[in-house]
């Protein structure tokens, strides 16, 4: 029972930008009964979705394969994948390491840049699923075109993370706004 | 596998988390020790030099541990180190011995460069520059042959160390994956390469010294920068070990002899240091109130309703301040030191009023035995100095009052600057639709109703701003709007008259109640003027609300509207309020002339009495309730203010229990039973009203700044207050609010909220400075009473209390003469601050046009250099076959190098400018790619340098030149 904290040590804790304490807590909660004997378990990532901070997130899954360090790709979460995405979200996380996060949430095929299906499955995530708030495609192509007149500085139709983190940095509200809190 | 990569995380920290801290001092500081105790040792002489060798030979065999190639080359560095001593004894001069280092230096320096590139080559060459040395050296001193012996051995040594520690690295390369962490890393192995042949020998030159130094501070900074890299945190666990090892490794080594032990010391105390602060700032961030509840609410409702929250933290701080220096400097010495309730007439209750003073209603009211208590301005003496202590009063009332107003100035302009400051230059609208796609989303949200709303308000938000990008928005109908909109201010400026005139008549009226008497008139009466103000604040927002359907305004523009007409409303309220308290005062102070000819009379009528009656008999006591008083109109003032205060805060309560909770309970019981649905129709659950809510806790704050001169018991009401109300309102929130539909950013109003608190700040002390400096205090109660205005006691002091030059000094220092200019001064500096701060901005704009055409012409440049580096490949193809042949002659050469050295070099040359003829013309290689470089003319090959490894096609730096020439001299 709660071996991994115990392994994972105090001084490591305290690398840890978050009350690794509750983390813990809440990621055990995750697990089912004979998993918690096991020491290193992954978290399905269906079951981490389960957590209410992240379940009305649209970019819950996206989030999930970010962190996650499977082998597979399936987005499942160790608890130390865990402890990386909420001190990612925390309030002491820099503006450089939450931008560097953001962006690779962003990149929805993962090659590293912003292109433009990225953008357009970006904004359908921030528009939600229901079709009364989905936007026209019309609306979306000018919205798109619009987005990278401004932040595609060198033009190549991509907004890479330079790019990205430029945008990003003059932002007044993404550092108070990119967190979450167990 | 997770398993593995677990308890390697374990040992991670047992090795070297820097942040574990003991641990780690402690072994360094072994190392420092053991380092010493092996100098200690060396010093002894050559009688020693058998046991240390067999003592190495015992540490190698101590299976390859890191500390033992630490200590090995310490010893090779010893050793370096004593023969250098010897050469000094054998006398060989001191310009040789110079030569020599340099030379070594050049040697060694070259290597590093190459080492990077060709480990293999690096290997090899290292034994040739060793050897080289040797030679330079043997050349000299031709004694000792066994010296050469060991020196060689340790050469064999160090090399040998040397590879592994290549392998070493290769290994870690090879874990390190990530691209940006594999450029920093290679930086530093280079740079941890260099130092580790530097340090070989003892005699390190400042320069070299300079060059580790740069290097450990390189490392240092890589560690306490290493929580701002997005690397996960297995990858920061190893990199920090890394560079902790080597911090540690070679720390020590930069400091010499004496100055090594502080220099370790300094380090000691500087890791303590860090992670006290460290420990100190979690223990910050723990002693924050309430932190937990706002994350929740933050969590619910996003951050635009926890910013209220957040505010409403700050403002229990600050008026926590405002109560320690009312209650610390004024309140608790009068009431420990000050003369006791009833000695005097200002601190007993009037004769009248003492049947009904302890009446709930009276206290209630603040009158009876509040009303003659420290809680207000009228009881307060004017003795100059009280108590054992001599604590000047009227100085400490006086200056408190002062620093209060000049702390919230201070603090809140210096919030608005921080904020200003976060925020950046946030105002230009430069990446507004990136901003809406990248950063719209509060990813604190964990409700998935609010989450709905937030999906709404993003589309309605994208929609809006492609309409306004596209401006095809038509104005159906101009003329109704602007009709319209005329139409609602006009309206709304019709309610603000309406209800300013509501005050003023209700404040005459209580005027004349009070005149009257209090006890003639309801409850009601008596406490008109509040609830009619609380009542306006309450009713008039909705009123403009719905006055502001109207308009049809953007629902930002429309909240900043709603927004600055409750603020005039407020201000109107307040100032009527004020207007008619002015009247009041006069009142009062006519009265007073009236009470003072009359108590003249009175005492006149009472000697006279005491005299007819008997002249000689002791004279009559009198009660000091008996005393006649005047109607002392700060109290007055005081009492106003406080009761406005109380009416405030029970609205407030009051309001939200009804408002809130009531409705909640209803909406959701009653549903049951209902014919339409109460929940999603009419009524439904209220939202959280930010904009209300601070407003309302600023102008709250403003009337705290304006009474606590006269009431110095309002900042501790208004802790009270704000402590309630944060537990009452984060419960209200939590069970009966609903999210808002329009869920908006906070930070974008932070520093509105902050300007509105700034004007009221200056608004509320206007007034309070006004009566201040203008209206002479009441002849018998307060600390200034008998003085003709209240600041005459700074005055006072400086004469009294102060030597005679400084009153002097300071009288001459506040003649116009000196304080014109200085205002003067003060303007100038303002313009020229605004205008430097209006010149940077422009520079700012300069330079985005700039770095935007650069990167356009950077774009340009690459691709034409792409194109360019494509033809070249070709061509290098062709000849890529013709070279591979004497690519293996020169390595061939390169490994018997140390037989033959001077061959080995003239092949290499031959090689060099063999392939320089047979590349491709030199437009190619100025285009950017150093793979090949410029012919060099190769004068010095005769000399016996390290040099000839250097393959061709790397760039020579110009430094090793640099240090050959002497010893080109020499030869």
């Amino acid at each position: 029972m709660g071996t991994t904290a115990s392994q994972l040590g105090k001084d490591l804790l305290s690398e840890y930008q978050v009350s690794a304490q509750n983390a813990h807590k809440r990621f055990t909660e995750l697990l089912t009964k004979d998993e918690k004997d096991l020491p290193n378990t992954r978290v399905s990532m269906e079951r981490v979705l389960t957590l209410p901070e992240l379940k009305s997130n649209p970019f819950r899954k996206r989030i999930c394969y970010v962190f996650s360090t499977s082998e597979q790709k399936d987005g499942s979460l160790t608890f130390e994948d865990f402890l990386d995405l909420l001190s990612a979200f925390s309030d002491s996380a820099t503006l450089e390491i939450k931008s560097h996060y953001a962006f690779r949430i962003f990149d929805f095929d993962d090659d590293g840049t912003l292109d433009c299906g990225d953008l357009e499955k970006l904004v359908n995530c921030l528009t939600g699923e229901t079709d009364e708030t989905r936007l026209t495609t019309e609306e979306m192509r000018q919205l798109i075109n619009n987005i990278l007149e401004e932040s595609d500085i060198d033009k190549d139709g991509t907004v890479n993370l330079s790019e990205f983190q430029h945008v990003i940095s003059r932002s007044p509200d993404f550092v108070s706004s990119f967190k979450i809190v167990l | 596998m997770p398993r593995d990569s677990l308890i390697t995380s374990e040992n991670d920290i047992d090795i070297g988390l820097e942040f574990a801290g003991d641990e780690d001092e402690v072994s360094s500081f072994q190392e420092e020790h053991e380092r010493e105790r092996h100098r200690a040792k060396r010093r002894d002489g050559d009688r020693e030099k058998k046991k240390r060798r067999k003592g190495r030979r015992r540490r190698a065999s101590r299976a390859g541990e890191r500390e033992d190639e630490l200590q090995a080359r310490h010893e090779k560095r010893e050793a370096g180190r004593r023969k250098r001593a010897k050469n000094y004894q054998e006398s060989e001069g001191r310009e040789r011995d110079e030569e020599e280092q340099a030379q070594i230096k050049t040697g060694k320096t070259a290597k590093t460069k190459k080492n990077i590139k060709n480990e293999k080559t690096r290997k090899v060459e290292q034994e040739e520059g060793e050897a080289e040395e040797r030679n330079a050296k043997g050349k000299k001193k031709h004694g000792s042959a066994k010296k050469e012996e060991k020196d060689e051995d340790g050469g064999k040594c160090a090399a040998k160390e040397k590879t592994q520690e290549v392998k070493k690295k290769k290994h870690k390369r090879v874990v390190e994956t990530s691209s940006e962490q594999e450029t920093s890393e290679e930086d530093v192995n280079e740079e941890e390469d260099s130092e580790e042949k530097e340090l070989r020998p003892e005699s390190l030159s400042p320069e070299e010294l300079e060059k580790l130094k740069e290097a450990v501070d390189e490392r240092k900074k890589l560690i306490q920068g290493l929580r701002g890299k997005p690397w996960s945190m297995k990858k920061k666990l190893v990199t920090l070990r890394e560079s902790q090892e080597f911090v540690e490794k070679y720390e020590g080594a930069l400091g010499k002899g004496k100055g090594r032990k502080l220099y370790a010391y300094k380090v000691m105390m500087a890791k303590k240091w860090m992670k006290f602060q460290r420990d100190f700032e979690n223990f910050k961030t723990a002693c924050i109130p309430w932190e937990m509840k706002i994350k929740e609410i933050e969590s619910h409702f996003g951050s635009s309703v926890a910013s209220y929250f957040i505010f409403l933290r700050w403002m229990y701080g600050i008026n926590m301040i405002l109560f320690g220096l009312t209650f610390g400097l004024v309140m608790v010495p009068e009431a420990l030191m000050g003369r006791p309730y009833g000695s005097i007439p200002r601190k007993t209750v009037p004769r009248a009023e003492e049947a009904s003073a302890m009446d709930f209603a009276v206290l209630w009211d603040f009158g009876g035995y509040a009303q003659y208590s420290v809680l207000f301005y009228g009881y307060y003496n004017n003795q100059r100095a009280i108590g054992w202590l001599k604590f000047r009063m009227p100085l400490s009332y006086f200056l408190v009052g002062v620093g209060t107003v000049a702390y919230s100035y201070m603090v809140v302009i210096r919030t608005m600057a921080r904020n200003a400051n976060e925020s950046g230059v946030g105002d230009d609208n430069s990446f507004n639709f990136s901003w809406k796609t990248f950063t719209s989303w509060d990813y604190l949200i964990g409700n998935p109703e609010t989450a709905d709303n937030k999906f709404a308000s993003i589309t309605t938000s994208f929609k809006e701003a492609i309409l306004e990008e596209q401006e095809s928005r038509k104005d159906d109908n101009i003329h109704l709007t602007r009709f319209l909109r005329v139409l609602a201010n006009f309206l709304v400026l019709c309610c603000l008259a309406g209800s300013g005139y509501l005050i003023y008549f209700v404040v005459r009226r209580s005027q004349k109640f009070a005149l009257d008497g209090l006890d003639t008139h309801t409850w009601w009466e008596r406490n008109e003027v509040n609830m009619v103000m609380s009542l306006l604040g309450m009713f008039c927002p909705m009123l403009f609300d719905v006055i502001s359907a109207l308009e049809n305004y953007h629902p930002r523009v429309a909240l900043q509207w709603q927004l600055g007409r409750i603020f005039a409303l407020f201000l109107g309220n307040l100032y009527t309020f004020i207007i008619a308290l002015m009247d009041e005062i006069n009142l009062k102070r006519e009265e007073e002339k009236i009470v003072k000819f009359n108590i003249t009379t009175w005492e006149a009528s009472l000697y006279n009495s005491t005299v007819s009656e008997n002249s000689t008999g002791p004279p009559i006591t009198i009660q000091p309730a008996d005393v006649p008083r005047g109607p002392c109109w700060e109290t007055m003032v005081g009492q106003e203010f406080v009761r406005l205060i109380i009416s405030d805060t029970m609205t407030t309560y009051i309001t939200l229990l009804i408002g809130d909770f009531l409705r909640a309970v209803l909406v959701r019981f009653l549903n049951y039973c209902w014919c339409w649905d109460l929940e999603a129709g009419f009524p439904s659950y209220s939202e959280f009203d930010v904009s209300g809510n601070v407003l309302g806790l600023i102008f709250n704050q403003g009337m705290i700044w304006m009474g606590a001169f006269y009431a110095p018991c309002l900042p501790a009401l208004n802790v009270l207050r704000l402590h309630v109300s944060m537990y009452l309102q984060c419960w209200a929130v939590m069970c009966c609010n609903v999210p808002q539909e329009r869920v908006f950013k906070a930070s974008g109003s932070n520093n509105f909220y902050m300007a509105m608190l700034l004007v009221i700040l200056f608004l509320s002390t206007l007034p309070a400075i006004y009566t201040i400096v203008t209206i002479p205090p009441s002849f018998d109660c307060g600390p200034f009473s008998g003085k003709k205005r209240m600041f005459d006691v700074i005055q006072e002091t400086l004469e009294s209390d102060f030597p005679a030059w400084f009153s002097k000094v300071f009288s001459s220092a506040s003649n116009p003469g000196l304080v014109l200019p200085f205002i003067l001064l003060m303007v100038l500096a303002i313009y020229y601050l605004q205008s430097t701060s209006k010149s940077y901005k422009e520079a700012n704009v300069e330079l985005k046009k700039k770095l935007q055409t650069q990167n356009e012409e950077n774009k340009k440049k690459n691709k034409r250099a792409a194109l360019k580096a494509q033809m070249d490949l070709e061509e290098a193809r062709k000849a890529a076959s013709q070279t591979a042949e004497q690519q293996k002659n020169n390595n061939a050469s390169l490994q018997d190098q140390e037989a033959d050295e001077e061959e080995n070099h003239s092949s290499s040359q031959r090689l060099y400018h063999g392939k320089n003829r047979r590349n491709p013309p030199a437009p190619v290689r100025e285009q950017g790619l150093p793979a090949t470089r410029a012919p060099v003319p190769r004068n010095y090959h005769h000399g016996n340098h390290g040099a000839p490894g250097y393959l061709p096609g790397f760039p020579r730096q110009s430094e090793p030149r640099m240090h050959r020439v002497p010893s080109l001299q020499r030869h």
